[in-house]
């Protein structure tokens, strides 16, 4: 934290939650200098609208989402969002414990950061977290028809619960044109989000009528 | 026709015909194979850091253009042999299965690298446990990744192969390919019949 830069760095932030969110802020650790805040599930999803909208927090770049399945099945499986306030370069890393008994399921930020939409796909298809909220969440990573869980969950085997010969078998199975298809890529969809002049040039082509 | 003078009992000259092929179709062969060593046309399927050894040798230093692969074919339409440069993925093995079945007979395939071979050290969840589990392979070549010595040591070694080989042979050209159901083995059929293998004793062929 340089002396020019806007006041305040992550320990003060985490001091302005406690004050503003209380005992649902639970723990705050600084491991290797970088502040880490832990915060109850219930009300995570309003702490980082909190962090991200109230003025001179401004957390306005979600660096990225992750988790963290612990090989103690007493500890909870940690949801961690890694927070960047690019106008006062503090880094914040913010995260939600699950109880692993409970059906494992967290509020989407896609409301808030836009770019939450790929990294929550990726923490939902390796780890079977489900974000509620979210407008489009299936498997990023893995094919849409695996059937074998959630591969960075420490109960995963390494090499996966079928046998090769299965896996074998399911992967040619599968059809690989149907993750490439124009519906996929929803160019029909983006269309109408283009400029108007490009819109007009893909029409009708740049030097007239092409239809 | 046949080298072999007419005038023996009939049954035996006719085995002798099939069994060894005449003058004519030899020197056919020796053109026909000429032309196909000469011009192989590689359909390079780079995953991994072996393609950038792939790609070291078709540049200059290297200089795959040598061997008649003075054009990179990426449609599998116009390519003679598919080189797989880099570890396969679950994800993408219907893809190189689709890719090889596009090609046009005579087609050979060159494994390139420890982990198109045989999975390497990807021994995980995701990864195919060497491609000819998808697909026929003619040519393997080892590390990790290989140099592109190696590559172009596995290229001479299949223009090798396709020297030797001939036109009155049909069998060449069979496939039989591991389909969704066609050669499906389960797991206990594969452990009985074949030895541990991979990096661990505990590894067997299936699991």
């Amino acid at each position: 934290m340089t002396a020019t830069a806007p006041a305040g760095t992550a320990a003060d932030t985490v001091a302005s939650l406690r004050a503003a969110f209380g005992a649902a802020v639970l723990r705050h650790a600084t491991p290797c200098g970088d502040d880490v805040v832990w915060v109850e599930n219930a009300r995570a999803h309003e702490i980082l609208a909190w962090l991200k909208d109230t003025p001179g927090q401004d957390f306005d770049y979600l660096t990225d989402v992750t988790a963290v399945d612990y090989r103690d099945p007493e500890l909870p499986l940690e949801v961690v969002y890694q927070l960047r306030s690019l106008a006062r370069k503090v880094d914040l890393r913010v995260k939600i414990p699950l109880d692993k008994a409970q059906p494992l399921a967290v509020a989407s930020v896609f409301d808030l950061w836009k770019g939450a939409d790929w990294l929550e796909r990726e923490v939902f298809d390796l780890f079977g977290v489900s974000f509620t909220g979210h407008p489009d969440l299936r498997r990023i990573l893995m094919w849409d028809t695996y059937v074998e869980g959630y591969p960075l969950r420490k109960d995963f085997p390494l090499r996966g619960h079928f046998s090769r010969a299965e896996q074998t078998r399911q992967a040619l199975a599968a059809n690989p044109e149907a993750h490439y298809s124009l519906e996929e890529l929803s160019i029909a969809e983006a269309f109408g989000d283009l400029p108007e002049a490009m819109r007009e040039r893909l029409l009708h082509g740049e030097r007239g009528e092409l239809r | 026709m046949g080298l072999i003078a007419p005038g023996g009992d009939a049954p035996e000259e006719a085995a002798l015909e099939a069994a060894s092929p005449n003058w004519v179709t030899t020197r056919l062969d020796a053109l026909v194979n000429w032309g196909r060593t000469s011009s192989l046309w590689p359909m390079p399927f780079g995953t991994a850091c072996c393609a950038i050894e792939f790609m070291a040798s078709a540049a200059s230093r290297y200089d795959l253009s040598r061997f008649g692969m003075e054009r990179m074919s990426f449609s599998p339409r116009q390519a003679d042999v598919l080189i797989c440069a880099g570890r396969l993925p679950f994800k993408l093995a219907p893809v190189i299965r689709r890719i090889w079945d596009q090609m046009p007979q005579p087609k050979w395939s060159i494994s390139m690298g420890a982990c198109a071979s045989s999975g390497g050290i990807f021994d995980t969840y995701a990864m195919v446990q060497g491609i000819d589990t998808i697909i026929p392979v003619d040519v393997y070549v080892p590390g990790c990744p290989p140099r592109p010595e190696g590559l172009v040591y596995g290229i001479m070694l299949l223009q090798k192969k396709i020297r030797g080989e001939s036109l009155t042979d049909s069998t060449l050209r069979v496939e039989h390919l591991v389909g969704p159901e066609g050669l499906y083995l389960p797991a206990e059929k594969i452990d009985e019949v074949s030895e541990p293998f991979g990096n661990s004793v505990h590894q067997t062929r299936s699991a």
